[in-house]
């Protein structure tokens, strides 16, 4: 599970703050160097620790950094080599390409599911409302850490419940299959692992925007004639598309930046097959001890990422603009 | 026709409901099984209960220093960044300054930093100070990595108090800095609440950094323990399970917390007075 930080913040923010900050009669807001020294230790931490972990990774990818340099402290600079050496190694674009197919495939199930499993909450009874979300949140709430374990367990080779429930099925066999011998086969298991623990996050959320609109609306458009296909395109789709719109790119992201699962579960093997951009560069830099190209990989991998984010940002600003 | 379709919507939602619900299922019934029902080819469904694997799992050399740990590193990271947000949520909330669009920017930014992609670099810079396998590190990386959304969730909560309130307050005599302590603060209480045990499930479940940060086992935290667990272990399932849902409870527990999160209330019950 990824902590949502998204669902965060309530937005609680009332009438006071909207409207634009104009001069109010009888205060002035205070200018002058109060605020300043407010925000001052917020600014120093993050520039200390992220940004200068964003400027030594930029630095370092134009370095020759192996583990004779890591051991006798010294810069050596490579101009763009370590760039030319990823951009030339079939390695990479494996990962490029398969980073993609992973995040897409992750993408559309997540999404697809999860907009079905919302409108069948905004459809059920109270009471099986209540089991499903229960469910929902309950696999939500697991650490990412503890469902990459549990799923190694459910998918083992010899005494894994899902070998077991498909040969007693009539699938004789996957008796004793091991999912962990191909990349393609691991992949398969962390986006079943990544879908099921996100489904819950689009789902509620999904459902709780469905209950903020009117049920009107929908009697209107049902007394007219339309099909229930015909009110979720014309109606539905249209009134949370923004709640769309950011909830795919917050996925893509999320999607995108996944470590833990694919690195917990098969530490990108085997031979290196499952790796996806940030696992490869992890794994480029701690296990070969090539931290220039590792910091190569990890500046291209943000460069995709920031392409993704711009048109996040683009949204939120749309939604958030009488806020700021 | 009505109930053929209540049938197939309520079918639908118990075969979801089961599926969601089986690998946590399966998890907390795995670590209450003798070993025999765990090592076995065909899975019990029915078995009585045992805590042998938590007595196992807990025997384990080292694991009270990581369950010590992983405490320090999330309660320290999380107060630090309560402390620090709520100055500049309050800054950005009610105080007109130059700059504020951007650091409110650079909070949403921030806020979606790609930490994973970091790592190799965080591992770098941490050698350099010679900070490796320091809980003081950790700390301050999951302060860092908990801070924009606390300034941002904050920001949310301290907009929600009325203007009006603070200011009768400093017409009744009190400063700024007193307005806010007597005035804003207690309303803030749900906000601390919510921001603070976000910040909680972000730092316990924390996995990568630790993973190149703090290779020393005495340094290590339960997300840690608990990946290397089996490597350690081999197929000893039942034990892996039992550290597994050990390690859940304290999650579970602050998510049926926040289920409870009750927002905006308190102010609008305080200017309708």
């Amino acid at each position: 599970m990824t902590v949502h930080i998204e669902d965060a913040p309530p937005d609680v923010s009332g009438a006071t703050s909207k409207g634009p900050p104009k001069r109010r009669t009888g205060r002035r807001l205070p200018t002058g160097w109060v605020p300043y020294l407010l925000i001052l230790p917020s600014i120093a931490a993050l520039v200390a620790v992220l940004g200068w972990a964003l400027v030594q990774n930029l630095i370092i990818s134009f370095q020759e950094f192996g583990r004779r340099q890591l051991i006798s402290r010294t810069t050596e600079w490579a101009g763009l080599d370590n760039y030319r050496t990823i951009l030339e190694d079939e390695r990479f674009w494996d990962a490029v390409v398969r980073t993609f197919f992973f995040m897409a495939a992750n993408v559309v199930l997540i999404m697809g599911l999860g907009t079905l499993i919302g409108l069948l909450l905004h459809a059920l009874g109270k009471k099986m409302r209540l089991v499903l979300a229960i469910s929902l949140v309950a696999a939500w709430a697991m650490p990412v850490t503890v469902s990459t374990t549990v799923f190694r367990w459910l998918f083992d080779q010899q005494l894994g419940v899902v070998n077991w429930a498909l040969s007693s099925i009539g699938f004789s066999s996957y008796e004793e299959h091991n999912w962990f011998s191909s990349g393609a086969s691991t992949l398969a298991i962390v986006t079943i692992l990544i879908v099921w623990a996100s489904v819950p996050f689009v789902a509620l959320n999904l459902y709780a925007g469905l209950t903020t609109i009117s049920g009107e609306i929908f009697e209107a458009a049902r007394m007219d004639g339309a099909s229930n296909w015909r009110l979720f395109w014309s109606i539905l789709a249209p009134i949370m598309r923004p709640f769309f719109m950011i909830t795919t790119f917050l996925e893509i992201i999320w999607v995108f930046k996944a470590f833990a699962q694919i690195y917990a579960l098969n530490a990108g093997g085997p031979n290196r097959e499952s790796e996806t951009l940030p696992v490869m560069a992890y794994v480029e830099g701690m296990s070969q001890s090539q931290y220039g190209s590792a910091a190569a990989i990890s500046v291209l991998t943000l460069v995709i990422l920031l392409v993704a984010m711009s048109f996040y940002f683009r949204l939120i600003f749309k939604q958030e603009r009488e806020q700021l | 026709m009505r109930n053929a379709r209540k049938l197939w919507l309520n079918g639908t939602a118990v075969i979801l409901s089961a599926l969601f619900l089986f690998p946590v299922y399966w998890m907390f019934s795995t670590s209450f099984k003798s070993s025999t029902d765990v090592l076995t080819d065909d899975p019990v469904f029915l078995f009585t209960p045992t805590f042998d694997h938590y007595e196992t799992a807990t025997a384990v050399e080292l694991f009270w220093t990581y369950v010590g740990n992983s405490f320090i590193v999330t309660i320290g990271a999380v107060l630090l960044a309560l402390l620090v947000a709520l100055a500049a949520s309050y800054a950005i909330a009610r105080m007109q300054f130059r700059g504020r669009r951007g650091m409110v920017l650079a909070v949403m930014m921030a806020q979606m930093a790609p930490w994973e992609i970091l790592i190799i670099v965080v591992y770098l810079n941490a050698r350099d100070l010679e900070m490796l396998n320091s809980l003081l590190t950790l700390t301050l990386i999951y302060f860092v990595m908990a801070l924009p959304f606390s300034i941002w969730t904050l920001r949310g909560f301290i907009a929600a108090v009325p203007k009006e309130l603070e200011e009768s307050a400093m017409i009744d005599g009190c400063n700024r800095a007193q307005a806010f302590f007597r005035v804003i603060f207690p309303l803030l209480a749900p906000g601390l609440m919510a921001t603070s045990l976000f910040g909680f499930i972000a730092a316990w479940n924390e996995y990568a950094m630790v993973l190149v940060l703090n290779k020393d086992p005495e340094a290590a935290t339960l997300p840690l323990w608990l990946t290397q667990f089996q490597t350690n272990f081999g197929n000893d399932w039942g034990a892996t399970m039992a550290a597994s849902t050990m390690f859940t409870v304290p999650v579970l527990i602050v998510f049926v917390l926040l289920q409870r999160r009750v927002t905006g209330g308190l102010a609008a019950g305080a200017v309708k007075g």
